[in-house]
C-alpha cells in the first residue's frame, strides 16, 4: 500500500512539474507536449493507485505462472499500430499519385506524414511487437516471471507515450530531420530513459531464470536492446536551442553527421528490424513447428557474425557522395559479406521444418512464417546487391530502394509479426484455437499479393527512373527533363497504392480474426485440407487422376 | 548446499553480463573504425573558399525546410556522374555542408536535387511554385505550401538558435548572435544595415523575397534559403585551385 | 601512422587475424563436445509445458 501511494504521489509531482514547464515553454508546441507528459503522469498516478480498472491485473494474472497482462495489451496495441501505420502509408502513397490529396493544409502534407508512416510501422507496430514478444519469450525461456513488474509496466507504457509524442510531433512539424530518428531532443531523452529501463527489466529477468542456458532468442533480443541504445544515444546528440523549446541542432555536421545518421539508420534496420525479429523467429518458428531449431550451433555463429558485420554496412547509403572513398568501400564490402550470415539465419529457420514440410500445406501460420523467411532471404540478397557501388549508382535516390525496403518490411517484419500474433492470441486468452484458420489463409494470400504488386511496381518504377535520369540522346543532351520522369512514375504509384490496399485488407482480416478469438468465438468451418497424406513418409499420397 | 546455489547463481549472473559485454564490444567495433577517423583525418573535408555559415534568415528558412520534411523528397548531394553534373551542376563537396547541423543530403529524389538550386529561378517563380507547384510544373506531385506566405516568421529570440549552432561549432561570433534579429529583418526587406549583414555573411542578398514587403513571412525565409543553396563556392576558382595542385 | 600504413595493415595481417579468429569461433561452436549441450538448449523451449506442470 505504501509503495503504491509513494509511486502514485511521485507521478503526480512529475505531472505538476510538467505543467509548470509547459507554462514557461518557449513555443506552443513544447507546451503542448509538456501537457501530454502531464496527462500521462496523471494517468500513471491513477494506475499506480489501482484506480484504473482496465490496467489492474486480474486475479488470473496474479496467480498464473507468467506475467502476461502486458503481453495481452501488447498484442492488441501491435495490431492497432499496424493498422494505423499501414493506413498512413496508403494515404501518402495516394498523395504521390494525386498531389491534391495533400489538401494544402500543413498538417497533412507528404513531408509531415511520411515520417509518421515510417515511425508508425517501425517503432509503433514493430517496436510494440518486439517489446511484447520479448516479455513473452524471456519469461518462457527463463521459466521465470518478469523481474521488476512495476518497471516493466513503465517500459511498456513509457514506450507508448514515446510513440504518441513522436507521432503528434511529426504532424505539428517537430522534427530534427534525421530519418527514422526524427523526434526532437526531449522525446529522445524520454526514450533513452524508457530504453534503459527495458534493458534492466530484460536482464533482471534473465538473471532470475531457472534454466541454466540462455536461449538464443534472448541473445538476439539483448543485442537488439543494447545496440539500439548505443545508436540512439550517439545519433541523437544535439544542442537544444532552449531547455523549454522544441528545436535543437545536431552535434555533428555534414559528412560526419551523414555517416553517423546512416550508421544509425542502417542498424535501425539491422538491429530493430532484423536482430529483434530474428529473436521472434528463433522462438516462435520452433514452437509452432513443434520441433527444435535446425542447428543450434549455426544459430550461435549466425548471431555473432550478424551483429559484427551489420554495424559496418551504413556507408552504403552514401555511395558516391562526399563521404571519403575508403568509408564507402568498407561499407560496400561489409554489406556484401552480410549476405552470408543473413542467409545462414534464413536457412536455419527454414530447415527447422525439415521433416515437417507438410505443415506448410496444412498450417497457415507455419506457411506465413516460411513466407516471412523467404522474404527475409530475398531482401537480404537484394540489399547486398544494391550496396555494390555500380548497382547503387543506378538505384540510389530512386523508388527501387522503396521497393527493397517494403519487401523486407511487409514481407519479413510484417508476416513474422502476424504469425506470432496468431500464435499468441489463443494461448494468451486461453482459447482452444483461433476463430478461423481459413481467415489466416486469406490474410496470407492477400499479404503475398499485396507485397508482390508493391515490390514489382516499385522495382520497375525505380529502374525506369534511374535510366531516364541518365539517358542521353544522339545529340549528346539529356533526353528527359526531371518533370518527365515524375510524370512517368504515376502509373507505378497507382499500382503501388493498389498493392498497399490489398496488404492492408489482409491486416483487417487479421484484426477481425483476433477480435473474434478474444471474444471466444470459433468459426464453424471446414478443415484446411483433406488431401490424403502419408505421415511416415512425410509426403502426400498419390491421387488418382480425375476423369 | 546453500553455498553451491549462491555460487551457481553468481555464475549465471556473470553469464548474461558477459554476453551483454561481448555483444556491445562486437557491435561497437564497426562504428568506431568507420566514424571516428572522419573526425581526425584531414582529407575528409578539403577546404574550399567561400563556404560561410548561413545568415540568420537563411538559417530560419532551413529550419522550415526541415520542419516541412522537404528532405523526404529532395536530395542536396550531387554525385560525380556526367548526367547529374549536367542536370544539377558541379558535384557536391564535403566542405559545402560543413556547417550543416544536421546534414540535408537526403536519400530520395521524388523531386529534383536542390544542392545548387540557388539563383536558377527568380524569387517570383519560387513563391508561385511553393504556393501551387502544379501551376508552374503540371507534372509535379509536390504539396502546396500556401500557408508559408500567410504566416509571420518567428524572429524573436532567433539569436538563441545561432548561439546553439555556435555551441556545436558553427563560427557565429557574439556580434552575429546579437545582430541576428536585425539581420533577419534587413535581409527579408532590403532595408536597414545591409552593409553590416554583408560584412557578416559575404554574398548574402537582402531583398523582399516573397513579394509582400509589409510582412516578414516564413516564405521569405524559405526562399532566401533556397536562393543561396550551392552559390557559396565559386567553382571557376575551385577548378583553378585543383589544377594548381 | 598514416592512412596508407593503416590500410596495408588492414588488408593483410589484420584480415588474416580476423579470418583465423572467425574460424576459431566457428570451430568452437561446432566442436563435437558441445553436441549434447546444444541439443539440450535447442529443445529447452519445447519442454516447458511439461516442466511447468511438474513445477506446479
Amino acid at each position: 500500500m505504501d509503495t503504491a501511494f509513494t509511486r502514485s504521489f511521485g507521478w503526480l509531482v512529475a505531472a505538476i512539474a510538467a505543467i509548470l514547464v509547459a507554462l514557461f515553454a518557449r513555443d506552443g508546441l513544447f507546451g503542448f507536449h509538456m501537457m501530454v507528459f502531464a496527462a500521462a503522469g496523471i494517468v500513471a498516478a491513477l494506475a499506480s493507485a489501482n484506480q484504473i480498472g482496465l490496467l489492474r491485473p486480474s486475479a488470473r494474472d496474479l496467480e498464473s505462472r507468467y506475467d502476461d497482462q502486458l503481453i495481452r495489451i501488447g498484442v492488441i496495441l501491435t495490431s492497432f499500430w499496424g493498422v494505423v501505420g499501414f493506413l498512413v502509408g496508403i494515404v501518402i502513397a495516394a498523395q504521390l499519385a494525386w498531389p491534391v490529396l495533400n489538401l494544402g493544409i500543413e498538417y497533412t502534407t507528404f513531408g509531415r506524414l511520411r515520417p509518421l508512416h515510417t515511425s508508425a510501422v517501425i517503432f509503433a507496430f514493430g517496436g510494440t511487437a518486439l517489446i511484447t514478444t520479448s516479455f513473452y519469450v524471456v519469461q518462457r525461456t527463463c521459466r521465470a516471471r518478469l523481474a521488476l513488474p512495476g518497471l516493466a509496466r513503465f517500459v511498456f507504457w513509457g514506450y507508448q507515450l514515446f510513440i504518441v509524442l513522436a507521432a503528434t510531433g511529426y504532424v505539428l512539424g517537430i522534427t530534427q530531420s534525421k530519418e527514422y530518428a526524427e523526434p526532437e531532443w526531449y522525446v529522445d531523452l524520454w526514450l533513452t530513459i524508457v530504453w534503459v529501463a527495458y534493458l534492466v527489466v530484460f536482464v533482471a529477468t534473465i538473471i532470475k531464470r531457472k534454466e541454466p542456458h540462455i536461449y538464443v532468442a534472448n541473445w538476439f533480443y539483448l543485442a537488439f536492446i543494447l545496440t539500439v541504445a548505443m545508436l540512439h544515444v550517439v545519433n541523437n546528440l544535439a544542442m537544444p536551442v532552449s531547455l523549454v523549446g522544441t528545436r535543437s541542432y545536431s552535434l555533428f555536421a555534414g559528412v560526419q553527421d551523414a555517416l553517423t545518421q546512416w550508421w544509425y539508420g542502417h542498424n535501425a534496420v539491422g538491429f530493430f528490424l532484423t536482430a529483434g525479429f530474428l529473436a521472434m523467429m528463433y522462438y516462435f518458428v520452433p514452437k509452432q513447428a513443434e520441433r527444435p531449431v535446425y542447428s543450434y550451433r549455426l544459430s550461435i555463429v549466425h548471431f555473432w557474425s550478424l551483429i559484427f558485420l551489420y554495424i559496418w554496412a551504413g556507408p552504403h547509403h552514401l555511395h558516391y557522395t562526399a563521404l571519403p572513398d575508403w568509408a564507402q568501400t568498407l561499407g560496400m564490402v561489409f554489406s556484401v559479406m552480410l549476405w552470408m550470415p543473413s542467409w545462414g539465419g534464413m536457412i536455419n529457420g527454414l530447415m527447422t521444418l525439415n521433416g515437417a514440410w507438410d505443415k506448410v500445406r496444412t498450417d497457415p501460420i507455419i506457411r506465413m512464417m516460411v513466407a516471412a523467411l523467404a522474404f527475409y532471404g530475398m531482401s537480404t540478397f537484394e540489399g547486398p546487391m544494391l550496396s555494390i557501388k555500380a548497382v547503387n549508382s543506378l538505384s540510389h535516390y530512386t523508388d527501387w530502394t522503396i521497393g527493397h525496403v517494403h519487401s523486407g518490411a511487409l514481407g519479413w517484419n510484417g508476416l513474422i509479426t502476424f504469425s506470432c500474433l496468431y500464435f499468441l492470441v489463443p494461448r494468451l486468452w486461453g482459447r482452444t484455437r483461433l476463430y478461423s484458420l481459413r481467415m489466416v489463409n486469406w490474410h496470407f494470400w492477400l499479404a503475398i499479393l499485396g507485397i508482390a504488386i508493391y515490390a514489382a511496381s516499385m522495382w520497375v518504377a525505380g529502374i525506369t527512373q534511374g535510366l531516364m535520369w541518365r539517358e542521353y540522346g544522339d545529340d549528346g543532351f539529356l533526353v528527359y527533363a526531371f518533370a518527365d520522369v515524375v510524370a512517368a512514375m504515376n502509373p507505378y504509384y497507382v499500382m503501388r497504392l493498389a498493392g498497399g490496399l490489398i496488404y492492408f485488407s489482409g491486416a483487417l482480416v487479421m484484426v477481425f480474426n483476433i477480435w473474434m478469438t478474444i471474444k471466444g468465438r470459433l468459426r464453424d468451418e471446414a478443415p484446411m485440407t483433406d488431401a490424403p497424406y502419408d505421415a511416415a513418409a512425410d509426403r502426400p499420397l498419390p491421387q488418382p487422376a480425375k476423369a | 548446499m546453500r553455498q553451491s546455489i549462491v555460487n551457481k547463481h553468481k555464475k549465471l549472473e556473470k553469464n548474461v553480463t558477459l554476453l551483454a559485454a561481448a555483444s556491445l564490444v562486437t557491435v561497437a567495433i564497426g562504428g568506431l573504425v568507420e566514424i571516428a577517423p572522419l573526425f581526425w583525418i584531414d582529407s575528409t573535408i578539403e577546404r574550399v573558399e567561400g563556404v560561410r555559415p548561413l545568415a540568420p534568415l537563411e538559417q530560419a528558412g532551413r529550419d522550415i525546410y526541415i520542419r516541412e520534411g522537404c528532405y523526404t523528397c529532395h536530395s542536396q548531394m550531387i554525385r560525380p556522374f556526367r548526367d547529374e553534373v549536367e542536370r544539377y551542376g558541379h558535384y557536391s563537396l564535403a566542405a559545402e555542408s560543413m556547417y550543416d547541423h544536421p546534414f540535408q543530403w537526403g536519400s530520395k529524389r521524388t523531386g529534383p536535387d536542390l544542392a545548387r538550386v540557388g539563383g536558377r529561378y527568380s524569387d517570383e517563380w519560387h513563391v508561385q511554385h511553393l504556393e501551387d507547384p502544379q501551376s508552374v510544373v503540371p507534372e509535379s506531385v509536390m504539396p502546396q505550401y500556401r500557408f508559408l506566405k500567410d504566416r509571420d516568421l518567428r524572429i524573436d529570440g532567433f539569436g538563441d538558435n545561432l548561439a546553439a549552432l555556435a555551441a556545436v561549432g558553427v563560427p557565429y561570433d557574439d556580434e552575429a548572435i546579437a545582430a541576428a534579429e536585425d539581420d533577419m529583418r534587413v535581409q527579408a526587406t532590403g532595408e536597414g544595415d545591409v552593409t553590416g549583414l554583408e560584412s557578416r555573411y559575404p554574398g548574402a542578398e537582402a531583398r523582399d523575397y516573397d513579394g509582400n514587403p509589409k510582412r516578414v513571412s516564413e516564405m521569405d525565409a524559405l526562399v532566401a534559403y533556397l536562393q543561396q543553396l550551392g552559390t557559396q563556392v565559386d567553382f571557376s576558382k575551385v577548378e583553378a585551385q585543383e589544377l594548381a595542385q | 601512422m598514416s592512412y596508407e600504413t593503416l590500410r596495408h595493415f588492414a588488408d593483410s595481417w589484420f584480415l588474416l587475424a580476423m579470418l583465423l579468429l572467425y574460424l576459431g569461433f566457428v570451430g568452437w561452436a561446432f566442436r563435437p563436445g558441445s553436441k549434447h549441450a546444444n541439443r539440450r538448449a535447442a529443445t529447452s523451449i519445447l519442454t516447458e509445458e511439461q516442466k511447468d506442470q511438474a513445477d506446479g
